[in-house]
């Protein structure tokens, strides 16, 4: 199954919180040349918003850095979410991804489900990490929208 | 953003806004002043303004139902939107929703 990048997106930005609703929102506009549906607009923003939120909390918990976030289209529909920290890094990814988990002192009142639900709301998810180095969080979410008129040829038959 | 009614034992507090890491630490604070200075049999969330919720509202209605049943009382939520039920059916705090928003609609 061959497919085509249609459009892409970079964005970078502080790791400040108030940027978690701009990162989601950023996203949303993104996947809206798909025609997506309610529901998958939701999808892309709850994704997004677990795994920028986690760089700013957790990441640069104690520095403070930089969040990358690219964007892509592909011509059979699927969006990919790239969100990438330098930050503290997970020491067990395996472990960091069960439910519940959390590294968070309980006065924070994290349910560590951030990547039970970013699981849920997409089609793939792969977490990379380094001590030290930072995160990459790599996400697929498959949107069965319409592509507009004009870039119907690039489609996948 | 918040908003409180009070009518005695029960106190309604309607949450408008996404319910995301920026914004739960401002309602936090302020549900726990309404909490620990009117201590309400029953304290209802309602969601109906609430657009987007992530894993930071789970850990606040997670959080304000400990304080509430720490003295005998109650936390429900009411009007709660698909896509936070679904988020909340992941946490398992689907007994929580009293009145569904879009079960009601259909
Ligand atoms: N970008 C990151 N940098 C460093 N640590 C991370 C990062 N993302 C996740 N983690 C680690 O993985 C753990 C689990 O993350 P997850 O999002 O599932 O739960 P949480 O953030 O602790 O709680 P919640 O998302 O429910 O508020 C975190 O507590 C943290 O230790
Ligand atoms: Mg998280």
């Amino acid at each position: 199954m061959k497919k085509e990048i249609v459009n892409e997106l970079k964005t970078r930005f502080p790791a400040l919180s108030r940027n978690e609703g701009t990162a989601r929102a950023i996203a949303a506009a993104f996947a809206m040349q798909r025609d997506p549906t309610v529901k998958e607009i939701a999808a892309v923003k709850t994704a997004v918003s677990e795994a920028v939120t986690n760089s700013i909390d957790h990441g640069y918990r104690d520095r403070e850095g930089f969040v990358e976030m690219t964007l892509r289209l592909f011509s059979d529909g699927t969006l990919a979410v790239h969100i990438k920290d330098k930050g503290a890094g997970i020491e067990n990814v395996g472990e960091a991804m069960r439910p519940t988990f959390t590294t968070a002192p309980a006065e924070e009142e994290h349910s560590g489900l951030g990547f039970t639900i970013m699981e849920s709301f997409t089609d793939k998810l792969r977490v990379r990490s380094a001590v030290g180095r930072g995160t990459d969080v790599y996400m697929e979410i498959k949107l069965k929208g319409k592509l507009p008129p004009d870039t119907e040829d690039t489609r996948d038959a | 953003m918040l908003k409180i009614y009070n009518d005695g034992g029960r106190i309604t507090a309607a949450i408008t806004g996404d319910i995301d890491h920026h914004a739960a630490r401002e309602l936090r604070s302020a549900l726990d002043e309404i909490i620990f200075s009117s201590r309400p049999d029953t304290l209802i969330l309602d969601l109906e303004g609430v657009g987007f919720m992530d894993s930071s509202g789970v850990g606040l209605v997670l959080g304000r139902m400990k304080a509430v049943k720490a003295y005998g009382g109650r936390l429900i939520l009411k009007n709660v939107g698909s896509d936070t039920a679904e988020v909340l059916r992941l946490s398992g705090l689907s007994r929580l929703i009293a009145e569904n928003r879009t079960a009601a609609k259909n």
